[in-house]
């Protein structure tokens, strides 16, 4: 295999090897846990072994539910109060599910974050890089449909809304709604459909985290300098990492523990702070709630799916051009897929030579920009589609198109670079100098 | 670098609640609750309170559908003794679909639905209903006073002016908690309504806090124990995460060519 020379596995009994000749699986735990990992990985590098973790939790969270679920439109709100009222330590693992979705997405998004700011997802990095978006698109779903499940207000309200965006598209918008509902409307059909895809889902994302692990364990981790380990010889290479095990699976349970730690204070105290109060009443098709609002972690898409209506001259342009085929309703439809699509596209789009945004001068404003940008829209999202909110949204939402459409190949062009450390290990020894920090301890001691 | 990023996911939490919800625009007071905070737990004897103000008053137009008669009994609710809670179930009627017939309830059944389809069903509404709000959509308000789902429901019993007005051959009463300020529902308490046995206060005010933080309890019946085992899993995941802490700085001091004393 590819990848940072290190020690293969070898063997150690006779039990081992007669397992290693049959089936090399012990081999391949191996390889795993001792692959050489750049020893100079920050706090951002912990948010993998969160989502590790928040996978398995709403994995197991949610075939224990499955198994107290009814997804009937008639039963499908009292069986989730029997989950609450009768089933044993049933509250505690609805609000695990729950808030474990709002976890995932909070670590999904500064992994996400992570990747923009270091550079990882470019060369040789661009299939984890598109992996992991795939990964992100199929969690948006599967967490749309799951917030169907409890079948209230928002439940019911949300599925129509954006169920009615497919609607948008032309000519076959209508046959694909009617498709993916089962129906001319979200009734039974569609929860019973939601409810299938909504546990099979998982699975798909789990199969994609292996391949999205399989393809970083080839390339080697990113790291903040963004410089490659050395890979002349087993020596140099050592010089530039530590075994995954134990060095970094300590740090990353150090750092989940606080995670939980946090997460179950909320669940423990505040397990409705995420969510909206109108989903505790049943569906009800008859009765629209003032205000439909996605959960949190749509928000931000959301915001930009609303900011363009048919006063933008950029969507007049499109349907002047496209004869009226692209209008207002389809261009926001577009615009909000094609805000993660551009994400995807970040390798080819950033045309720097150097990987992280550390000794990218220019860059670091713009990046941090777009993370304000993010947080805007998140707000903007929840807001009436009014003004001043409609401009603001417009404004935020062009931003973020700008920033991976012009700023990233322009940067790369204008932009001069800070050097860079010549090898990990020389940034490393700059944090911790080879002489046992002295010189550095005994300056902070003045 | 990571002091920004853990800010950002501490907005993003910030962020996360809902920034207009059901409860509308009228004027919610913050009123004080037993249960409120972390380690704030039910008042059983208000808990009674408000269950009697329930059966007496809100119950000839409202249900509570979803709320198993049994759990009357249930620690860390009315905790009613078993005697009692059987006479208390033997006072309603629910339809049996066995018999196609109304009988007397038995503890394991639930108490009715509302007998006036316009009223809607109370199970839920604590937790359905939001009191607090913003500032600007931040969520900033319900993180520090909850929700306010219940003080949603006190402030509205307690909220009536005694204005009426007729529309459409409807009367509307004017009340300062609900949205709009005019509301279908006649006032349904006066002071003294409803008499308690240990002498409670039984003012407007009072009964209606007693009968809110019953209709919380209806809404979340295990909020006792959900407390307590949080508190218990943060406890455990503070002295893990220390644990780990020493464990980790340890593990690296070599790497980082510092001496083990440093740890």
């Amino acid at each position: 295999m590819a990848g940072i020379p290190h020690d293969s596995y070898e063997p150690s009994t006779r039990a081992e090897s007669w397992l290693h000749r049959r089936l090399p699986v012990l081999s391949l735990v191996y390889d795993t846990l001792m692959i050489p990992t750049p020893k100079n990985l920050n706090w951002m590098w912990i948010w993998g072994i969160v989502l590790s973790f928040c996978l398995g939790l709403q994995i197991v969270t949610g075939i224990v539910l499955a198994m107290h679920y009814t997804p009937h439109v008639d039963m499908a709100f009292a069986s989730i109060e029997h989950i609450m009222r009768n089933v044993n330590a049933g509250h505690m693992i609805r609000y695990a599910h729950m808030n474990g979705a709002a976890l995932f997405f909070i670590a999904v998004y500064a992994h996400i974050f992570r990747g923009l700011y270091y550079g990882s997802y470019k060369e040789p990095r661009e299939v984890t890089w598109i992996i992991g978006i795939l990964i992100f698109v199929l969690m948006m779903g599967t967490a749309f449909m799951g917030y169907v499940l409890p079948w209230g207000q928002m439940s019911f309200w949300g599925a129509t809304v954006i169920t009615g965006l497919f609607g948008a598209i032309p000519f076959i918008g209508e046959p694909i709604q009617t498709w993916l509902l089962g129906g001319p409307a979200v009734e039974n059909a569609t929860l019973n459909r939601f409810f299938s895809l909504h546990y099979l889902l998982p699975f798909i994302i789990a199969g994609l985290v292996v391949v999205h692990i399989w393809a970083f364990h080839t390339t080697g981790n990113s790291n903040p300098t963004g410089v490659e380990v050395r890979r002349g010889s087993r020596e140099e290479a050592r010089k530039d990492t530590v075994s995954f095990w134990p060095y970094y699976i300590v740090k990353d349970l150090f750092a989940l523990a606080v995670i939980l730690a946090v997460f179950f204070a909320v669940l423990g105290f505040m397990p409705n702070y995420l969510g909206h109060p109108d989903n505790y009443i049943e569906a009800n098709p008859l009765v629209t709630p003032a205000h439909i609002v996605p959960e949190w972690y749509f928000l931000p898409f959301y915001a930009i799916l609303r900011a363009f209506t048919g006063e933008v001259w950029v969507v007049q342009l499109a349907s002047f051009l496209t004869g009226g085929i692209i209008d207002a309703k389809f261009f926001g439809v577009l615009a909000m897929f094609g805000s993660i699509a551009v994400m995807a596209l970040a390798p080819w789009l950033d045309t720097s030579s150097v990987r992280s945004g550390r000794y990218r001068p220019m860059f670091k404003w713009w990046f941090w920009l777009l993370v304000i940008d993010f947080f805007v829209l998140m707000w903007l999202g929840a807001q009436p589609a009014e003004e001043p909110y409609a401009t603001f949204a417009l404004i935020a939402s062009a931003y973020w198109f700008f920033y991976f459409l012009i700023i990233l190949p322009l940067l790369g062009v204008i932009e001069k670079p800070l050097p860079t450390p010549d090898t990990i290990e020389k940034d490393f020894d700059d944090h911790y100098p080879p002489d046992g920090g002295a010189s550095a301890k005994s300056v902070a001691a003045e | 670098m990571i002091g920004k990023f853990t800010l950002s996911a501490i907005a993003a939490l910030g962020l996360a609640a809902p920034a207009v919800a059901a409860g509308g625009a009228g004027h919610v007071e913050d009123f004080e609750f037993s249960f409120e905070g972390p380690f704030g737990t039910y008042d059983q004897m208000q808990l009674q309170r408000g269950l009697k103000v329930y059966t007496e008053v809100c119950s000839a137009c409202h249900g509570l559908q979803y709320v198993p008669l049994r759990t009357l009994g249930d620690d860390g609710g009315p905790h009613l003794p078993e005697e009692q809670v059987r006479a208390y179930a033997a006072f309603w009627e629910v339809f049996d679909e066995e018999l196609d017939d109304f009988r007397t309830a038995k503890p394991q059944d639930h108490f009715p639905g509302s007998g006036d389809e316009n009223a809607p069903d109370l199970s839920l509404m604590a937790k359905a209903r939001a009191g607090f709000h913003g500032p600007y959509g931040l969520g900033i308000s319900q993180f520090f006073r909850g929700m306010g789902g219940p003080e949603y429901i006190a402030s509205l019993l307690a909220g009536y002016t005694g204005k009426e007005k007729e529309e459409a051959g409807t009367v509307f009463y004017e009340n300062t908690a609900f949205s709009g300020g005019w509301i279908s529902m006649a006032p349904p308490l006066e002071d003294g309504l409803v008499e308690f046995d240990d002498d409670s206060p039984n003012d407007v005010r009072a009964m209606s806090q007693d009968v809110a933080a019953f209709l919380m309890w209806t809404a979340e019946p295990k909020l006792n124990s959900r407390k307590e085992d949080g508190f218990v899993a943060v406890l455990f995941l503070i002295i893990l995460s220390v644990l780990l802490y020493l464990s980790n700085k340890r593990l690296w001091s070599p790497i980082k060519r510092r001496g083990t004393d440093d740890a």
